[in-house]
């Protein structure tokens, strides 16, 4: 008995979890799938009737418009906010005194709900109270800012807000890669009178290659689902400037009474996860087994 | 002897109890700001004084869509609650799920044919039979202003749009904001159906918004009203994007701007900060002739039991009595659904806007809100919306925007 217990007991202990994970996880990506082959409007029906919503969801401008600010927004986002962090992270790996003190400032956004961001930078970029009120009151009439209420640049807002709050963490991230580099490398190369920057580029960068591919599967998943942010800072506007998929789905799920659009964006939205994530498990498991 | 009395009194109440069941009602609505909330605790007092259980089911949130989640699981979990806000299609959208019950003897007894304007009854009914009542009618498309403004730049309310764009310019010359306005899609749509009723008329109205007729979206007419929404960007300060309505009728109060579209929950606003209609603003309907409107109204669910049975049916009879009317709408700032109750104590805009609905009832211009969901299914509306609000935010020509209505209300269906 206490043989077959101590066997059984991880089994045992994982089932409940194991289960659950099947069910809301899988079943209702299952769920979802179903759905999004029907006619559903307000209430969820079951009779399949094609690629009829998938059909309308690619004829729609407004998912045209929340598909291309995901891939501007996605991108933009994702490269800034590793590019400073990384530059961020060199710069406090320079042995400096208070880098305690100076890592939990830049760490602090990540601290903050996307909600309380949102906010925060609608205020700061509102034309009428923010950046381009303050300018102007120092006397220089002409100055615009407009980006918030303008419908070309209002992606780029949410890019700005979006890499404040995630690049101390992506520094973070970046900063404990750089510390589990090898010293003795680093030294002989110093010994070998190479310059600091070549050592960077050559040596320390190279090694993180693992960092990096957190980072960007962290960032990646952070932009694909981002919603709150949206929500708080724009509402998806103007007009429905920076609607993004996320913000497309629950406008169709909750607001229009439309659940097949509703799940036929939720699957798009998860078929661009999963382009970014299979790639990486598998190069992952596949360097298990060598 | 005195107890006595009483014992027998109760004793028979227990039994006339036991018999007809105790009225219960679990409402489901999303009436929680301060005002509306108010508005809901008469009905609640009313529906206890007649014996009956009230189970507030308040959902506040996001305009409505957290109650109708809400609901969704409900209904989906089948224990739906008694009665539910609901207004529109919406109603019959729920109706061909097969989940409303039938109410129709209580709105015969009533009478309630007689009392209320056909067009409102026509959306409280299922295929024939009742199946919702109506609490109040908000007008949509009003034309709020600020009295002192108008009189400083001696413009007077304006009855078509050539006069409005033309008082526009000579408040802008002298640095008033001529229309005050929130960049939100609901309240772009808002404009833009107040737009369209001008100029497409009460007919191409109903066309347009109601039968989805491709002809009306992409005529020429409508193209004009797209041209007289670009017009009207013009007279917006550029900080309008993501305003709420509310921050815009307070522009108007304080003489920043000059003008409001919105429906007449914005008199409520006045109101609440001591305005007097008439005399510190002005209420008028917007240029050309019809009404829209914006009813709310509680539909009422299939439901199990005497008891829950018997509590919708008199929750029915009393929304639609005058004395709630009456009362509700005097604390939301509409008018009441029944044309039968008095308007004594209402304001001038409230005895307008009654006015102008018998009128319009009666030559067939009494039309719904599609901005408010009133005409279209949430689909299809949103759909437009969506143009709408692309086409104002945007620098899209006319004609590229009534294609791209045409196109997005053929692809809702």
């Amino acid at each position: 008995m206490t043989k077959w217990l101590e066997e059984n007991t991880p089994k045992l202990v994982l089932a409940p979890s194991f289960i659950a994970v099947l069910i809301f996880v899988y079943g209702f990506i299952a769920w979802t799938a179903w759905v999004s082959f029907t006619r559903s409007r307000l209430l969820p029906r079951y009779d399949i009737e094609g690629l009829i919503q998938y059909e309308r969801l690619f004829a729609s401008p407004r998912w045209d418009t929340a598909l291309n600010n995901l891939f501007v927004f996605g991108i933009l986002f994702i490269v800034i906010a590793m590019v400073l962090g990384l530059v961020l992270a060199i710069l406090l790996d320079q042995n400096i005194r208070t880098e305690g003190a100076i890592r939990t400032i830049y760490l602090y956004p990540m601290a903050l709900s996307m909600i309380v961001t949102g906010t925060a930078w609608k205020w700061i970029l509102n034309p009428g109270l923010g950046v381009e009120a303050m300018v102007r009151g120092w006397g220089f009439e002409n100055f615009t800012f407009d980006w918030l209420v303008n419908p070309d640049m209002a992606i780029y807002t949410i890019v700005i807000a979006a890499i404040w709050q995630s690049s101390g963490f992506v520094m973070a991230l970046f900063l404990a890669g750089l510390r589990s580099v090898d010293g003795e490398i680093i030294k002989a190369a110093q010994v070998d009178g190479i310059p600091t920057w070549r050592i960077y580029t050559a040596i320390i960068i190279p090694s993180m290659a693992p960092i990096f591919l957190s980072a960007f599967i962290v960032l990646s998943h952070l932009a694909i689902k981002s919603f709150d942010l949206v929500i708080a800072l724009t509402g998806g506007g103007p007009g429905y400037a920076t609607d993004l998929p996320a913000t497309y789905m629950y406008a169709m799920a909750f607001s229009r009474g439309d659940i097949g659009q509703a799940a036929s964006s939720a699957m798009i939205m998860m078929m661009v996860v999963f382009a970014i994530v299979v790639p990486y498990l598998y190069s992952e498991l596949r360097s298990k087994d060598d | 002897m005195k107890s006595v009395f009483f014992g027998a009194v109760s004793a028979t109440a227990l039994i006339a109890s036991a018999v007809h069941a105790e009225p219960q009602a679990e409402v489901l609505h999303w009436w929680t700001s301060g005002g509306e909330a108010k508005s809901v605790a008469v009905l609640q007092e009313e529906f206890a004084s007649k014996g009956g259980t009230w189970t507030d089911m308040p959902v506040a949130g996001g305009g409505g869509d957290a109650a109708m989640t809400a609901l969704r699981a409900r209904v989906l979990s089948g224990n739906a609650p008694t009665a539910v806000q609901l207004k529109g299609p919406a109603i019959q959208e729920w109706y061909e799920e097969g989940v409303l019950a039938d109410i129709s003897s209580v709105a015969e007894a009533q009478g309630w044919a007689d009392v209320l304007p056909a067009s409102i009854a026509g959306h409280m009914k299922c295929e024939g039979s009742w199946c919702a009542a109506p609490v109040n009618v908000h007008r949509v498309d009003w034309i709020w202003a600020n009295a002192d403004v108008l009189e400083a730049n001696g413009i007077e309310m304006p009855t078509t749009w050539d006069e409005f764009n033309a008082a526009a310019e000579k408040l802008e010359a002298a640095g008033v904001i001529p229309l005050a306005h929130g960049g939100q899609a609901w309240q772009d749509a808002t404009v833009f159906e107040a737009v369209a009723l001008g100029i497409l008329g009460a007919d191409g109205f109903r066309k347009a918004f109601v039968d989805l007729d491709m002809d009306t979206l992409k005529s020429d007419e409508m193209k004009a009203v797209f041209d007289q929404m670009r017009t009207m960007r013009g007279y917006v300060d550029e900080n309008f994007s993501g305003r709420d309505w509310n921050l815009a009728t307070a522009m108007v109060m304080n003489g920043e701007a000059a003008f409001q579209i919105m429906g007449d929950w914005a008199k409520g606003e006045f109101m609440a900060a001591g305005k007097v209609p008439g005399e510190d603003f002005l209420c008028a309907s917007v240029p050309g002739d019809g009404f829209l409107y914006n009813v709310d109204s509680f539909a009422m669910f299939d439901v199990d039991g005497d008891d829950k049975q018997a509590g919708q049916e008199l929750l029915a009879e009393l929304i639609v009595g005058q004395n709630f009317q009456k009362v509700f709408n005097l604390n939301k700032g509409s008018i009441p659904a029944r044309t039968d109750v008095s308007l004594d104590e209402f304001d001038s805009c409230a005895h307008l806007s009654a006015k102008d609905m018998s009128e319009s009832s009666d030559n067939g211009s009494l039309l719904p809100s599609y901005a408010h969901g009133m005409a279209l299914r949430g689909a299809q509306s949103g759909a437009i919306t969506d143009v709408v609000t692309a086409h104002f935010n945007s620098d899209m020509s006319s004609e590229e925007a009534v294609n791209m209505l045409a196109d997005a209300v053929a692809n809702s269906m």
